[in-house]
């Protein structure tokens, strides 16, 4: 490409101004509160105990979509069936729905009137402003994306490896854990990492099934409204820097796993 | 051996219809074709990994139709090597031994015979990832016979290969299937491959196979116009017959034999046409005037077209033998056969 070309001093401008428009305003924002407001901010209990809240309820949703999305994501990746597209089309849902949406949805089956918020009540699990609303609401919403990013690995992953497997003897099981599983480790770790992600985010789903606990999200809204701007800014500081250092630290684990493989 | 029966498969595009197919004990056996005639299917459906639709397919006589992959016994080794990316070139080698009840001392024997026959002895530490071509394929032959197979399918082994490579792993795998007792089935669409590994061969085109038999059977006397003209018999005409001559339009060519029908084709290999300025003194029966319509550089040889009343005839001939006659458009050649080098079916 000629540097002197109109194009490319098009694409440059509209790089440089996406750049700004994502950089400006979280640069504004991580770099508003004062040293000492951070310290004070970190020292109050509840603001720990919501940030703490925010990472182990996306962790369980991760965690959770591992277990019950690897299946699926294999399932899809492997196999062609009539209704495959339909499928996938339901598992996007969450990702499409608005998310006041989604809690009013899980809602509507938590409540006593719904036979399966029945036998949620029967069994001593309540959905309504408990850490397990929270969970399920963030599952909900984060699954799509592990589901996806893993469905995608399985798929870079030559099935003729498994036949090979197969034809020396190893059984289907004993193929997917020595073959399978450790070349798509990479991809299942970036699919917990882009669940968890999704699931910390969010906000209006939960704040319609579980005001209390308060998660990270709704506290800083929760500032925001009763003391303005400047009182929200340093939880959203200290949320936005944990899970920044979180994330990096599992990228660096799979990065170091890539070469090894 | 391999013993496959009224075989029927119907994977979406991919079909094999009606397959009968009977492999010996310890034979090397060929499978030839064009690309989607459904040779790879085919040994898929041998290893069990794509389910058939009908059809039995016997293994030493025992019908594994049924039996998933692992149970089956039957080795592969694919065109693109599959080497397994996070394993070392020992832990490939080694995999199926963990799915095997084999003899330690017996195991470790084998390993190091495989180890010094393929040449591996320098690779065992390393990972797949920078090896050659060559060197894959080898570790990826060694992984299939670690476990003794009683089959061994090979899909194109050779065709992902420089030339160099190529003749080193063909004279491996002779020496291989040699020393073994297991069975080869191989699949490969190049000739001179096939004419110096092959006990016997068989091709197949969309889904069906066309002819089974010796290598020299399928060169030499092609089944259909299929197979003759897959097999480089250029020469390829309809013909009438009568008595113990064929008729293609108004020519008169002496087969010094009365076909069984009364049309059918004639084919000759090109290699089998010579061109001469004068009649030659010879046995050969068949000798015609004609036209030179066109010349092709073929790298080892050229083909030369000759136009003899409306019937083109294909004759490969040494560019040294090309100067000496000065053959070029336009000229005219006598061109002779024998009798015996004409195929009629």
């Amino acid at each position: 490409m000629r540097s002197k070309e109109t194009f490319f001093w098009i694409t440059i401008s509209c790089g440089i101004v996406i750049m700004a428009f994502i950089l400006i305003p979280l640069v504004e924002m991580m770099t508003a509160p004062s040293f000492a407001m951070l310290k004070e901010t970190i020292k109050d209990k509840d603001v720990v105990r919501s940030i703490w809240l925010s990472i182990y309820t996306a962790g369980l949703a991760a965690i959770i979509s591992f277990i019950f999305g690897t299946p699926l994501a294999y399932l899809l990746a492997r196999t062609d069936f009539t209704g495959k597209r339909f499928v996938e089309s339901i598992i996007d849902l969450p990702i499409v729905i608005p998310h006041p949406v989604v809690g009013i949805a899980i809602l509507s089956i938590a409540g006593r009137n719904h036979w399966i918020g029945q036998i949620f009540s029967d069994l001593g699990i309540r959905i309504m402003g408990s850490v397990t609303g929270i969970v399920v609401v963030l599952t909900f919403v984060g699954l799509p994306f592990y589901v996806n990013a893993v469905k995608n690995g399985f798929e870079s992953i030559s099935p003729r490896l498994e036949n090979v497997s197969r034809s020396l003897g190893a059984s289907m099981f004993s193929t997917f854990f020595r073959i399978t599983f450790p070349l798509a480790w990479r991809s299942m770790l970036i699919g917990i990492i882009m669940c968890s992600a999704r699931a910390i985010s969010e906000f209006g789903a939960v704040v319609i099934v579980a005001y209390h606990p308060m998660i990270a999200p709704v506290m800083i809204y929760e500032r925001f409204e009763a003391y303005g701007l400047k009182y929200s800014q340093p939880v959203a500081v200290w949320l936005v820097s944990i899970c920044l250092i979180l994330f990096l630290a599992l990228r660096i684990l799979t990065l170091h796993n890539k070469k090894e493989a | 051996m391999i013993k496959i029966e009224n075989l029927n498969i119907h994977l979406g595009e991919f079909n094999l219809y009606d397959i009968n197919l009977n492999i010996e004990e310890n034979e090397f056996f060929i499978l030839m074709g064009p690309t989607g005639a459904g040779k790879t299917v085919l040994l898929e459906a041998i290893a069990g990994l794509i389910p058939t639709k009908s059809g039995t397919i016997y293994v030493r006589n025992k019908n594994i139709t049924k039996l998933p992959p692992e149970k089956r016994g039957i080795g592969i080794v694919y065109q693109d090597h599959s080497l397994f990316p996070h394993l070392t070139v020992l832990d490939n080698i080694t995999y199926g031994l963990h799915f095997h009840k084999i003899d330690k001392a017996q195991a470790e024997k084998r390993l190091n015979r495989l180890v010094k026959d393929l040449n591996l002895d320098h690779l065992l530490k390393r990972l797949p990832l920078n090896l050659s071509g060559g060197e894959l394929q080898r570790v990826a032959l060694a992984r299939a016979l670690m476990v003794n197979p009683s089959v061994l399918l090979l899909d194109e082994p050779l065709s992902s290969l420089d030339t160099s490579f190529r003749e080193e792993i063909r004279t491996g795998l002779k020496r291989l299937h040699k020393d073994s007792n297991v069975t080869f089935l191989m699949v490969t669409h190049d000739f001179a491959e096939a004419l110096s590994l092959a006990d016997r061969a068989a091709v197949m085109n969309n889904g069906i196979i066309e002819q089974t038999g010796s290598m020299e059977d399928i060169l030499q006397r092609p089944d259909s116009t299929f197979v003759a003209d897959f097999v480089g018999m250029k020469n390829l005409f309809a013909a009438q017959f009568r008595d113990t001559k064929a008729i293609i339009n108004n020519l008169e060519i002496e087969l010094g034999r009365k076909p069984a029908n009364s049309h059918g084709y004639i084919a000759i290999r090109p290699e089998d046409i010579v061109l001469s300025k004068e009649k030659l003194a010879s046995s050969m029966r068949n000798s015609f005037k004609g036209n030179v319509t066109g010349v092709s550089d073929k790298g080892l040889y050229y083909e030369v077209d000759i136009m003899v009343k409306k019937v083109t005839f294909k004759s490969s001939i040494t560019k040294s033998s090309l100067f000496e006659l000065g053959i070029q458009e336009g000229i005219e050649v006598l061109l002779s056969f024998k009798s015996t080098a004409i195929h009629n079916f």
